[in-house]
């Protein structure tokens, strides 16, 4: 809240996909989840590693939101829980160590007060508005909470800003003294997205704020969220697997698969655009907005592979047919993402329309998908 | 059938789209009703009252065909599947009224040891939740055999063989052992594909899905979707399907039925229903969803909750949420469910139907 001075973006690393343009809140670079699955035997063991994140790099700009995009266990909660810093991003020896960045400053060598000044910027909404409350607390004390922990105001001045944060939400100042079973869903989302505005954040991470809404209730916390944005110059992590509601919200869009970003960039260039064959796996199993709407279905060979242990080379190399997977060069190394348009990335593989390859092998006719 | 798909590159030319597109290839629907409900009511008894749960339901579905239920929680669109099913708890619950008619005879006047028969073997349902629907302690060959010894009176090897062909019937790749596995060795598609098995065991006529996907991934919801839809043209039952989602309705169903507080507020087919539906909270429901082929500006919304069951408006219920201006005193009639065009019905009320002037003469108020 304070007017700070300019802050320093000079030293955080580059990554393809970032620039410091727009000062960044939060800048993600390389970051690695791994966690070990078991123990290694003496001499002849291998600890397995579950890698959950592997090297994701991202920045999030204020006024803006990026959507994380994938399928369970992609690795795109985890993601947002290292944003948070409920998870602490690995930091095994042999592994590049990958950072995250609050204002220019690596969270990591932040002090007590950087900490605590990150902990207050960066809040959460989560998906089950049924579970994310306390019952047997009042809602102006849910809401309250934050305040009570991190600002010095007396009592009379938090329940006066509760009370203002329940109108911002559209709920009504005096529904604060009712207990959280006393409202429906919808209403429960707005009171857990006032708690996440009590401190003034600077980001907000939604974990699929609307998928456990009602479709005529999601609507209006939709527009909500976005009225909120514009106001308050926030900033969002969304995470989402429905992609009319990421196009719908977000201004940057990353496609995630076992832990890898396969596709990123501007959200509008990638659906004009969907260049990997995840990506456009995963716009054409998406339901349509009218029945004359039919997509050929992407089906895609193999199953989704274990997390643990992950091929060295490319990830979703097993998702691919055999004639591509013979002459694919990323077998030892993670491919690069390279830029194919305006603010538009996408992992550099054989099947990516980059190299011409033509998608239209994989797609299931009308009649083949009976 | 996921690798053989994969495997094909020869593509067959699509030349069918356009208006006259069956969205799975050819229709399946067949000329002939097999279910049909009729005024059926529904009624619980809790503390604050009496809730009319399922006010007066009537629709019919034909042999092959796709009836697709929309509504939001707490509309009583479950609740008229349990009915159907005679699933409803008595006490609180109870059928007050109206007859479901199946192959031709009344449901709800069979005796219970009769409609053990027809529960599972004629008409059966898809639960919404696989992790609930399945038991955590039993192998899924004791699940799925169960339903298959009572209505087919199997057992031992003839049973077994059975349990494997639903299996593969729903596409679960390696019937044999998969069947000898317990529920938690399954992920969330294959368990639902489990529950598929169950409830497509015994051939019935009438699958009742109740929200089947939505506990799934886009990808493995596509697939699901998909089968349901091979099942269905290969044994011709019909599909009741529960849902909240239009995109489900546009992709699957051939009729919509639209339900408000305990009652249809429109039914029509479905591309009727997506391009000119009349009663404003279809409207609603369909423009409030953000769309994945363009970039949508602020999406309209449905503003106000949906009301208490127990503590309806009187007369119409959508009355308090709708845009349209009103009278008061129009707000108190009680609307009814009229055919205003051919297969187009709409519950007409001055309050929630924009063209009721075109339709008034339809109805005997006003």
């Amino acid at each position: 809240m304070t007017t700070k001075e300019k802050v320093d973006y000079s030293h955080i690393p580059p990554a393809v996909g970032c620039s410091n343009d727009g000062e960044p809140i939060i800048q993600v670079r390389n970051i690695r989840k791994w966690y070990q699955v078991n123990k290694a035997l003496p001499f002849i063991g291998k600890i397995d590693w579950l890698k959950a994140v592997d090297d994701v790099s991202f920045d999030v700009t204020p006024g803006k939101t990026i959507g994380l995009v994938g399928e369970s266990g992609c690795g795109k909660t985890t993601t947002a829980k290292m944003v948070l810093g409920l998870e602490e991003p690995t930091t095994d020896g042999e592994v590049p160590i990958g950072q995250i960045y609050f204002e220019g400053e690596d969270v990591k060598t932040l002090t007590n007060a950087g900490r605590k000044e990150m902990r207050r910027s960066v809040q959460a909404v989560f998906q089950d508005p049924w579970s994310s409350l306390n019952p047997r607390m009042r809602v102006s004390t849910i809401i309250a909470e934050p305040l009570e922990i991190n600002t010095t105001m007396t009592k009379k001045e938090r329940d006066t800003r509760a009370g203002d944060l329940l109108g911002e939400v559209g709920l009504n100042p005096y529904q604060g003294n009712l207990y959280p079973h006393e409202f429906s869903g919808g209403q429960r989302q707005r009171i857990g997205i006032a708690r996440a505005l009590a401190l003034n954040p600077k980001l907000i991470v939604l974990d699929e704020p609307v998928s456990a809404l009602d479709v005529s209730i999601r609507a209006q916390i939709m527009n909500l969220l976005v009225d909120l944005q514009e106001e308050h110059n926030l900033a969002y992590i969304l995470i989402a697997h429905n992609l009319a509601t990421v196009r719908y919200m977000c201004h940057k869009t990353a496609v995630m698969y076992l832990g890898v970003v396969q596709e990123y960039g501007d959200t509008e260039a990638i659906f004009a655009k969907p260049t990997h064959l995840y990506t456009n796996a995963l716009i054409s199993a998406a339901l349509p907005s009218h029945p004359d709407i039919v997509r050929d279905e992407i089906v895609l060979p193999g199953e989704v592979v274990s997390p643990v242990n992950p091929p060295p080379g490319d990830v979703f190399m097993s998702r691919t047919p055999l004639e591509v997977r013979k002459n694919h060069i990323y077998t030892k190394e993670r491919p690069p993402l390279v830029e194919i348009g305006k603010d538009h990335y996408v992992v550099e593989t054989p099947w990516s329309t980059v190299t011409g390859h033509d998608l239209s092998e994989f797609h299931l006719s009308v009649d083949e998908a009976m | 059938m996921v690798k053989k798909a994969a495997s094909k590159t020869t593509k067959k030319p699509t030349a069918k789209k356009g208006l006259d597109t069956d969205r799975f290839g050819p229709s399946t629907i067949r000329d002939e009703v097999v279910l049909e409900v009729k005024n059926l009511q529904t009624n619980f008894t809790t503390k604050w009252g009496t809730v009319k749960a399922c006010d007066g339901i009537s629709y019919s579905v034909k042999r092959g065909e796709t009836l697709g239920i929309v509504g939001e929680s707490g509309s009583g669109k479950s609740v008229t599947a349990l009915s159907i099913m005679r699933l409803i708890q008595s006490p609180p619950g109870e059928i007050a009224g109206g007859e479901v008619i199946l192959n031709g005879r009344d449901i709800l006047q069979i005796s219970e040891s009769q409609m053990t028969s027809v529960r599972g073997g004629e008409i059966s349902m898809i639960l919404q939740d696989p992790m609930q629907a399945l038991n955590p302690v039993f192998d899924i060959n004791d699940q799925v055999g169960e339903a298959i010894g009572i209505h087919q009176k199997v057992r031992g090897k003839t049973r077994w063989e059975k349990v494997v062909d639903a299996l593969r019937k729903v596409r679960i790749p390696a019937a044999e052992t998969r069947a000898k596995d317990y529920p938690h060795q399954l992920s969330g598609g294959m368990r639902q594909r489990v529950v598929g098995a169950i409830g497509i065991s015994s051939n019935p006529d009438v699958i009742i899905a109740d929200e089947p996907t939505t506990s799934l991934d886009v990808t493995i919801q596509a697939a699901y979707l998909r089968l349901l839809k091979q099942i269905q043209s290969e044994t011709g039952a019909a599909i009741i399907f529960i849902t909240h989602d239009f995109g489900i309705v546009a992709k699957m169903c051939d009729r919509v039925a639209v339900m408000y507080a305990g009652r249809i507020v429109e039914m029509a087919d479905v591309r009727e229903i997506f391009n000119n539906p009349l009663h404003e909270y279809t409207k609603a429901l369909i423009g409030s969803v953000p769309k994945l082929e363009e970039k949508t500006g602020r999406l309209p919304q449905i503003d106000g909750q949906p009301p208490l069951l127990y503590d309806l408006p009187q007369g119409d219920s959508f009355a308090p949420r709708s845009p349209l201006k009103y009278d008061e005193k129009d707000a108190l009639i009680r609307p009814e469910l009229i055919e205003a065009k051919p297969n187009h019905f709409v519950q007409l009320s001055r309050c929630s139907v924009k063209d009721f002037d075109k339709y008034k003469d339809k109805v005997s108020y006003g």
